[in-house]
């Protein structure tokens, strides 16, 4: 039922222009220039570990970051949440509800916060620098260049929060919300497969 | 029905104040051009210099060091700071026009794309200033070269340089995919956009797609200098090769970055200088789109000496981008086949991109060829190719856009005697200097040295280069004093000096804020021309 009325909403809220709304067009081709830089440092990762004879190279038992896999896990699953809220946001103020968007965008941004400050905790621990090897500057260069994007996010949330309690935003009104969603959900989905590749695949060779 | 209503600013604000905060898509599209063609000469020095080094074997100039910050920096420039910006600049002024729309989609992020280049620049050049200079490794900046022990902050600088200007790239091609998908008057369906619009959309589209990928190994490479990565370091695990092909993913498809638009230029010229319409419009349209899609499957042709890519593959694609490439070729001339040809300055600079764009072409060919690449690669050989396609190419053509729209840029038209002179001078000089580029390379002359042996037998044809070199810029001369004279006392032009097809034409000159007090009916490819047709024959 929320879900259609959301729809209608959507529909009433972008009738003036046909289709996509330019901010939310801006914002895909945006994400899709963010996939190809992401690509670009993936590409150097797998190219080093192929070029390797073994993957974590010898020589630092802390490159097996996998056996230290807590703190981790839990600012994944808490940025994974974060992706959760921020949809709920999105679909409050599809019904124009203010209040709720303001609710989950806080959130959203609070968890966002800790996993900045999960990472940066973990980088205190981890036992080796961007100097120590192939691994170490892949695996600081992934992580930072993720965090630097979570951190962007987490500023554009803010701006969205800011003007959410502003009362900017209304149902029809509110392409930016659906942008910094997008954007928000990209980070988190880069998160997943790079979580994925320096902690679980490791494991699996 | 399409009106779009004129709105006048609010308040006097002085020139100059206006200029430095426009968001008018035609202002910030002159500020494009008018860097860009600024960049162009203090390349265009640096070349003189790397030329006036090589007239004779020997070092009578300049260091080993000051050649390679030369020979970099000029290559830098010319790419980065003008090609890439001119062909940024034609399509911010005119795809708003084409297209019937008031302005770009992001008006201020569009202002924001521009005033990074200036910044870049400055970035880029103040290398100079630092104690180990300007970066001096080649613009390609291959590893180990590229490496902190061999040189100092100026390479550094040239990354940040090139980090602004990828920026700046990425946000324009953005702008404008999302202008021309959203922003079109009613009736110009996709199939209606003139040439050049869909030009600077399937650019855009490689900009996005591509220029992050540099982005990210330009990082890379900054890592690896002041960070103590690994990368690019085989001693240490790294991959040198790696930078080489994320480097080259990037800078092939750039390559149509910096000719597509200038193809898009000519094929609105040689139409309106015709008297006819563009010989196959759609398939010119799908050609395009061929030549952005396989631009991204071809960027290890550059590393074929390597060892290291699958050479047939990148053989074959790099070989079948002459298809679509012929197909444009043919349409350009059976455009001019019996047309009633005027020759005025646009289209001389649109045949001189013809003639020289099909030899870079050619001579491309033969670097495609893998046996043959052995031999020339990194020679002069690849020297006159890139600068028959770039120069003899984009830069024709950049000619061309300046003598078409300069009369709607700015109400008057630029003196065509003068706008000949600096054709024939620049012809002339442009063959002369890279012409003799081809024999050195076969005879083994390689690229970015600053001396060579005088019983090589290179001699002459240096000395020729060089006086080439001298002779285009001559022919700049002309164009400034061109400029210079038009905008005191220039011409009148009217609004439809050339009798031109497409929607720019339609407005005053220059047009008005926001463009168009009303718009002809959009029924073809062609609106103006048709507005013309039905006035005449009703």
């Amino acid at each position: 039922m929320a879900l259609q009325v959301s729809d209608h909403e959507d529909a009433a809220g972008h009738g003036a222009e046909q289709g996509i709304s330019n901010v939310i067009l801006g914002m895909i081709l945006f994400i899709c220039s963010e996939v190809m830089f992401f690509a670009g440092l993936f590409a150097a990762y797998f190219n080093v570990r192929a070029n390797s004879p073994i993957w974590p190279p010898a020589g630092n038992e802390h490159f097996h970051v996998a056996n230290e896999i807590a703190l981790p896990l839990v600012i994944t699953t808490l940025l994974i949440i974060s992706s959760f809220t921020c949809q709920l946001g999105v679909w409050s103020i599809r019904r124009g509800d203010r209040q709720g968007l303001i609710r989950n965008i806080s959130v959203t941004v609070i968890l966002g916060v800790i996993f900045l400050i999960g990472q940066g905790y973990d980088y205190t621990q981890l036992g080796f620098t961007l100097a120590d090897g192939t691994f170490g500057t892949t695996f600081f260069t992934l992580t930072g260049f993720h965090g630097a994007h979570v951190l962007g996010g987490v500023l554009m949330l803010s701006v969205v929060l800011y003007r959410a309690t502003a009362g900017q935003f209304s149902a029809k009104h509110h392409d930016m919300v659906e942008a910094v969603s997008l954007y928000w959900h990209f980070v988190d989905v880069v998160w997943i497969v790079l979580f994925s590749l320096l902690y679980l695949l490791p494991t699996a060779r | 029905m399409a009106t779009t209503t004129l709105r006048t600013s609010t308040g006097y604000r002085s020139g100059l104040y206006e200029w430095l905060t426009t968001t008018d898509h035609k202002k910030i599209g002159i500020l494009y051009l008018a860097n860009s063609i600024l960049m162009f000469l203090l390349g265009g020095i640096f070349a003189l210099v790397v030329r006036l080094e090589l007239a004779q074997p020997g070092l009578q100039f300049l260091s080993d060091s000051a050649y390679n910050q030369a020979f970099t920096i000029h290559a830098s420039l010319m790419l980065f700071l003008f090609v890439i910006p001119v062909l940024a600049g034609f399509g911010n002024y005119i795809v708003p026009l084409m297209i019937g729309a008031p302005d770009m989609a992001f008006p201020r992020i569009n202002a924001f794309s521009f005033w990074l280049l200036p910044l870049a620049a400055i970035v880029m050049l103040s290398g100079f200033a630092t104690g180990g200079g300007a970066a001096a490794a080649g613009w390609t900046e291959y590893s180990p070269l590229a490496q902190a022990k061999y040189e100092g902050i100026g390479t550094d600088l040239w990354i940040v340089a090139l980090l602004l200007i990828g920026t700046s790239s990425i946000l324009g091609a953005i702008n404008f995919i999302v202008t021309i998908f959203k922003m079109r008057a009613p009736g110009m369906t996709l199939l209606r956009m003139p040439v050049m619009v869909w030009t600077v959309l399937v650019t855009s589209i490689l900009v996005l797609m591509a220029t992050p990928v540099l982005t990210s190994a330009l990082i890379m490479l900054f890592i690896d200098r002041n960070l103590g990565g690994h990368f690019f370091d085989p001693a240490t695990g790294g991959n040198a090769i790696l930078w080489q092909n994320t480097f080259w993913f990037y800078s092939h498809p750039a390559v149509y970055i910096m000719v597509l638009p200038a193809m898009g230029i000519i094929s609105e010229v040689l139409p309106v200088f015709s008297r006819k319409p563009l010989f196959g419009y759609k398939a010119f349209i799908f050609a395009t789109a061929a030549i952005g899609a396989l631009g991204f499957s071809v960027w290890a042709h550059h590393m074929f000496t390597t060892g290291a890519v699958y050479l047939p593959f990148f053989s074959f694609m790099t070989f079948l981008i002459a298809i679509p490439t012929g197909v444009k070729m043919f349409n350009w001339i059976a455009t001019m086949f019996r047309g009633q040809l005027t020759f005025s300055t646009p289209l001389l600079y649109a045949i001189g991109f013809l003639t020289m764009f099909l030899i870079g072409g050619i001579n491309g060919a033969f670097s495609a060829a893998v046996p043959v690449d052995f031999a020339i690669h990194d020679t002069y050989w690849v020297v006159a190719h890139i600068h028959y396609v770039l120069f003899g190419g984009s830069v024709f053509a950049v000619f061309a856009g300046l003598y078409y729209w300069w009369p709607k840029m700015f109400g008057r038209r630029l003196n065509e005697t003068l706008g000949k002179i600096q054709f024939v001078f620049m012809f002339i000089g442009f063959n002369l200097t890279f012409f003799p580029m081809h024999i050195l390379g076969l005879s083994g002359m390689p690229r970015r040295i600053a001396d060579y042996d005088p019983n090589a037998g290179w001699n002459d044809l240096n000395l020729l280069a060089t006086i080439g070199g001298f002779t285009i810029a001559a022919s700049l001369l002309p164009f400034l004093w061109n400029v210079f004279i038009t905008f005191r006392s220039g011409e009148p032009a009217g609004d439809d000096p050339w009798e031109g097809n497409t929607l720019e034409w339609a407005t005053s000159s220059p047009p008005p804020p926001y463009n168009f007090d009303h718009l002809p009916e959009i029924r073809s490819e062609r609106p103006v021309f048709d507005a013309r047709h039905r006035a005449t024959h009703a």
